[in-house]
């Protein structure tokens, strides 16, 4: 049995996370949870997250989570989820300038060339994600449809960080990889029969392949 | 490849019961959220709006006892709509497991509180809702204008300003019904919906006077919706969602199949 905690850390609402790991591994124990001591014993985490990114950094340093997240990605199967995901890189341009977690090295950038095409921000709906070689695709046809919401994207520094590409006015990372570590901009929790997959995956995975 | 256009069905819902005589042809307790939840979930919905239209306070607990369940076994985005009133009333809601709530009269009276929501959970999760009505005659230039209490009560206030100020306070998305149009089977106030959309910036939801798949697709390619939320024509078991998604593929319209 793995134990998979999910983090809390005030941003938004985990609850749908939690939900849709219990209904792909029920024999699994699911806990949301801000305690170091409950993260550090997971065999797996999850690392989700809506809102801004000054709260999501700000929040994070001041309950000393942000330590325990970098120690947390170190280590074992981890997966950032939108602003979970965001928060993994250098830097954002959100709110004007934020400092990231730095475990992916890249920037957090505005839809602006989307902005300026007409056409709408956040990037709200389904859209395709063309994959990357990587486990946590296992059983999911590539350019399966996920939901997503956002008004940032991540550009990561290097090609072999990139895991899925989606396109919005531009092709941007919608899934990123490093090690242990996996992240989407989409919703896996919100994306049907997709999305569960991927959890379902992320459960199956060791970090190593 | 790209972003995918949405279809909504919304579910009317009075103390835990969806109302507005749903039939499916082969479930026998139509009422219940969840199973019809599950049904257009199935038939590929790519979103779910429940509104609820509970009069009394009481009562709104089993409105998240409503969204706990269906978020349980659902998982796709669910819209909570309906008496959103205060901070308090949509943390309830998206710690039930909404993921984003409708905010209607509560903004016409307080415009400042969509600000205070959009801060407080991010605009992703805050949609407002706006009931427009043509007020313009014949000959004139086309105006629309806000009305509250079920299309009753007038505010004088220009529906596509109003859109425009509610997407600067933060609306993330902007669920736009025609009053006119509403249950008349007509299909969407499609000038409407495309000045509404042209002029902001944020995903617009057309609603209001679905009466056949053609007015879908319309919705999108006349109206420039992004999304187009329908009642009746899914509830009565006229047509599925995978119907309608299918004849909006034939028509080049982007759908999620």
């Amino acid at each position: 049995m793995h134990r998979v905690a999910v983090i809390d850390y005030g941003m938004g609402n985990l609850r749908s996370v939690s939900k849709a790991l219990e209904a792909v591994a029920s024999e699994h124990e699911i806990i949301v949870t801000a305690d170091a001591k409950a993260i550090s014993n997971a065999s797996h985490i999850v690392f989700p997250g809506v809102g801004a990114i000054r709260d999501c950094m700000s929040t994070l340093q001041q309950t000393g989570l942000d330590d325990i997240v970098r120690t947390a990605a170190a280590s074992k199967p981890f997966l950032g989820i939108c602003l979970g995901m965001q928060a993994l890189m250098s830097h954002s341009e959100e709110n004007s300038g934020t400092e990231g977690l730095g475990i992916i090295p890249g920037n957090v950038r505005y839809f602006d060339q989307a902005a300026a095409q007409g056409l709408k921000v956040p990037h709200m709906g389904w859209n395709q994600v063309s994959q990357r070689l990587h486990p946590l695709w296992h059983n999911i046809s590539d350019d399966s449809r996920f939901y997503f919401v956002h008004s940032y994207y991540v550009d990561p520094q290097t090609e072999q960080s990139i895991a899925g590409v989606s396109d919005y006015s531009l092709k941007f990372a919608s899934a990123v990889t490093r090690d242990n570590v996996f992240a989407v901009q989409f919703h896996p929790e919100k994306s049907q029969h997709a999305g569960l997959q991927l959890l379902k995956n992320f459960l199956d995975w060791d970090g190593l392949s | 490849m790209a972003l995918a256009k949405r279809i909504i069905p919304c579910l009317d819902v009075d103390a835990g019961r969806v109302v507005k005589g749903v039939q499916f042809v082969d479930i026998r307790d139509a009422g219940d959220p969840v199973e019809i939840a599950r049904r257009y979930d199935q038939q590929g919905a790519d979103e779910l709006t429940f509104l609820d239209i509970t009069a009394t306070h009481h009562e709104r607990e089993t409105m998240e006892e409503v969204v706990r369940a269906v978020a349980s076994q659902v998982f796709i985005p669910l819209t909570v709509g309906g008496g959103i009133r205060t901070v308090a009333d949509i943390r309830r809601m998206l710690n039930a497991g909404a993921d984003k709530v409708g905010i209607n009269s509560a903004a016409v009276k307080n415009p400042d509180f969509v600000r205070e929501a959009a801060e407080k959970f991010g605009s992703q999760c805050i949609v407002v809702a706006i009931d427009a009505k043509k007020v313009s005659k014949a000959g004139e230039a086309n105006r629309w204008e806000i009305f509250t209490h079920g299309g009753r009560q007038a505010t004088g206030i220009d529906a596509v300003q109003w859109a425009q100020k509610m997407v600067e306070l933060g609306a993330g998305e902007i669920l736009l019904t025609s009053m006119d149009r509403d249950g008349t089977k007509s299909g969407f106030d499609l000038e409407l919906t495309r000045a509404v959309s042209n002029a902001v910036s944020v995903p617009v939801i057309a609603s209001g006077g679905v009466g056949k798949l053609q007015d879908l697709t319309d919705g999108i390619k006349l109206g420039h919706a992004d999304a187009v939320l329908a009642a009746s024509i899914f509830h009565f078991g006229e047509h599925t969602v995978e119907e309608a998604k299918q004849q909006m593929a034939e028509q080049g319209v982007e759908v999620r199949l």
